[in-house]
């Protein structure tokens, strides 16, 4: 599928939508909403005609999230305002579909930080909270709903205002809702102060998965920020060695005492215009990611890599938001596109990790985007992904034979350990283990049917894992296809790889 | 929903009791498919395999009784399937009938029954379903080929020509249908041990239908567009396209 459109678009009308992976792909009618207002007659034109409805921001969704085959998808991507920014306590308000990008950029030379970043600053506050997306402070901070104390909704039922305590259900079936209870119009975010807008980062090398686990239980808890990149090509003893890194914003006395190093974070010491270096103009044809490119990758980063490196003053754009110096990264993956397969286990459940890291690297997955970080504790969202545990993120290309089946066995793993994947990343997760991963399904199933009762909301990842509606009957299937000789990527178990 | 590794959750097997056709259904099975419509002529084998279909674990089989000559019938076909399928996820062509190649069987009604059979009934409904499909953007179309259209022979050549028809059409839809979110996928299987094929004698490189359908789930990962099975061939076909005539009447099988 090679027309796969993920970029935000000036006109409505029908168009194809993809998430960030550009797979899968679907056609749908979109309707610019640039206020609630707009937003609002959209979805009561739908509930009239009987036709599916989400809404949409900057696309920054692995998968099917934010996409309706056939149906309508409000994209709240234009409406961006500012509503009300408070200098001395951090509050912020704004409308749904201003981007972490925008609200930085005003908010950090004020001394604000926003608490919670995912790996992306293109995405919008409304997108943040249906997803509930974590950043490298989980551990210390939680996830971004944790943060939210108030949004306005507009539901099938009407327009709520809602918090953690008024209409608290409602709150918490839209943190990590995927969009399904209904379209965020605004909301309001208690932002992190800072005293300058440089980060104190600390890089280090772990030989291995367990020396790289190992070093983040002993030290997590000094950072508020941590995370580690992991080489899943890497072989025998090698399997997950990694590179650490974990930072702190940096405070201006220890800026001040930075030398030359400071000189960039301007007089305040607050300065902040992260720039895209680079851009992929088009759709290669053919994926350039290929398996020996992304070896060699590893293999560089990783001995580019410190042995260890204290109090390294690095920019939030690089510490935070490496990926967007490139504009639209997604297409080095060529046409079939690429998705993110993020779990999560529970603290204890080690050997499923190992065991997917083994796994990874013995079929040979040429991820060259693989992040362990360690959550803290769970928020009372019920479809909220983060728990505490240990989750990891490999970006897999498309288009490898096998990988439906490789997958499909990892997510069994990681049901029978308590484990989950995470929606905001999915594009083929097995649906009938999503009751066992989410286990709090049915009570976000009442809250949504209390909300909308005609469904009207719906999505094609909706859809795929029968989210709001039960499966029929749970489906029997055998776990591997009796007809099948090949082992999952098409290798042979003892086949070794270049 | 085609999910992102390409595996369809709903169907249509038009030629519902094909052999070759069902070995992919159920090998999809086993991955995603839940929801199938066996579409074809004989209401009673139809219902036959759905049984066994339903019987081997897959959720919501039905059966659409549709000859693949009547272009109504499609259209009847195709409506009924989005309202039961909530959606076709994959139309899969499997209809086929080796007829006759002896001059003193054929006719000119013969002929065209036989094209129509092979060709002219999978076009029509490879262009219904393509053509709902682009609307939700979304979609597989697996055509069942051959390799007796690559190359036509003696042997079977009514059936070559009208197979060689059908895949040209399919390329050219393929074409036709980039940019849409909708894909072909053509198959062009060698020997394949089936009741089509009983009595007759065995061509070298004989697959079964499961290895058909393990080629087809592996494409539909791929985004592959031209499944040859097995694989080989693609490179036999290269030589044997180039031969000499009097060189290739000779071949055996």
């Amino acid at each position: 599928m090679s027309a796969a459109a993920n970029e935000p678009s000036p006109s409505d009308g029908e168009r194809l939508l993809s998430g960030w992976g550009r797979a899968p792909v679907s056609r749908a009618r979109v309707v610019k909403a640039h206020d609630g207002l707009e937003a609002t007659a959209a979805l009561a034109a739908a509930s009239a005609t009987g036709e599916r409805l989400i809404g949409r921001g900057l696309g920054r969704s692995y998968g099917d999230a934010a996409q309706v085959s056939g149906g309508v998808v409000v994209d709240l991507s234009g409406a961006t305002r500012l509503l009300c920014f408070d200098g001395a306590s951090g509050v912020v308000t704004a409308e749904a579909g201003l981007s972490i990008d925008t609200l930085l950029r005003t908010s950090v030379p004020e001394g604000w930080f926003v608490p919670v970043t995912p790996g992306t600053r293109q995405v919008t506050l409304a997108g943040a909270l249906a997803a509930d997306v974590h950043g490298k402070n989980h551990h210390v901070d939680g996830s971004f709903a944790a943060w939210v104390e108030r949004f306005k909704l507009a539901t099938a039922a009407g327009t709520l205002e809602v918090s953690k305590e008024r209409e608290s259900d409602v709150f918490w079936a839209t943190a990590g809702g995927m969009g399904l209870t209904g379209l965020v119009l605004d909301l309001t975010l208690q932002l992190i102060p800072i005293e300058s807008s440089a980060m104190v980062v600390d890089t280090e090398r772990a030989a291995d998965l367990d020396d790289c686990m190992a070093r983040m239980e002993e030290r997590d808890a000094e950072y508020r920020y941590s995370v580690a990149w992991i080489d899943c090509l890497a072989r025998g003893r090698h399997v997950g060695r990694s590179v650490l890194t974990r930072g702190e914003h940096a405070t201006s006395a220890r800026l001040e005492g930075a030398g030359r190093a400071a000189a960039r974070f301007g007089p305040g010491l607050r300065a902040y215009d992260p720039r895209e270096l680079a851009s992929v103009p088009l759709t290669p044809p053919v994926r350039l990611l290929s398996r020996k490119a992304v070896a060699a990758f590893n293999e560089a980063w990783f001995r580019k890599a410190p042995k260890e490196r204290r109090g390294e003053i690095q920019s939030i754009q690089a510490f935070f938001h490496p990926l967007d110096g490139v504009r639209e990264w997604n297409r080095l993956y060529g046409p079939r596109g690429f998705t993110q397969y993020q779990f999560v286990v529970p603290s204890g459940a080690e050997e499923t990790l190992r065991s997917i890291v083994g796994s990874l690297s013995s079929n040979q997955v040429p991820s060259f985007l693989t992040v362990l970080k360690r959550f803290g504790a769970a928020d009372p969202g019920h479809l909220s992904f983060p728990a505490k545990g240990w989750t990891l993120a490999v970006d897999i290309p498309l288009g490898l034979p096998g990988l439906s089946e490789l997958l499909d066995g990892f997510d069994e793993e990681v049901a029978a350990a308590g484990g989950r994947i995470y929606l905001a990343k999915d594009g083929r997760l097995r649906p009938e283990l999503l009751g066992t991963m989410y286990p709090r399904l049915d009570e976000w199933r009442e809250v949504c049917d209390r909300l909308d009762p005609a469904r009207t909301f719906s999505s094609d990842l909706d859809r795929r894992l029968s989210l709001r509606r039960p499966l029929r009957r749970p489906l029997r299937r055998p776990r591997t296809s009796p007809g099948s000789r090949r082992t999952p990527l098409g290798r042979s178990p003892g086949e070794v790889a270049p | 929903m085609i999910d992102a590794t390409g595996m369809p959750q709903s169907g249509v097997l038009l030629g519902g009791t094909s052999e070759i056709g069902l070995a992919i259904i159920r090998r999809l099975a086993t991955r995603r498919l839940g929801r199938v419509v066996l579409a074809g002529r004989d209401p009673a084998a139809l219902e036959q395999r759905a049984n066994e279909l339903r019987s081997s674990g897959i959720d919501q089989v039905s059966t659409f009784v549709a000859d693949v000559r009547d272009a109504g019938a499609l259209d009847g076909l195709v409506s009924e399937a989005w309202a039961r399928l909530d959606g076709v996820d994959l139309l899969l062509v499997a209809t086929g009938d080796l007829g006759t190649a002896e001059l003193s069987e054929l006719s000119a009604g013969r002929v065209a029954s036989i094209f129509e059979v092979n060709a002219g009934g999978p076009a029509a409904a490879l262009l219904a379903f393509a053509e709902a499909m682009a609307a939700q953007g979304s979609g597989r179309l697996v055509v069942l080929s051959s390799v007796a259209g690559v190359r036509v022979r003696r042997a079977n050549f009514v059936y070559g020509a009208a197979k060689a028809g059908l895949d040209a059409f399919a390329v050219g839809l393929s074409e036709a249908l980039e940019g849409s979110g909708v894909g072909v996928t053509i198959v062009r299987p060698g020997y394949v041990r089936t009741r089509m094929t009983a009595g007759r004698s065995q061509a070298p490189f004989a697959v079964d239908p499961g290895d058909v359908a393990n080629a087809v789930v592996r494409a539909l990962e791929t985004g592959e567009k031209i499944v040859w099975v097995p694989a080989i061939l693609r490179l036999v076909f290269a030589g044997l396209r180039v031969l000499p005539r009097p060189v290739f009447r000779r071949l055996p099988g």
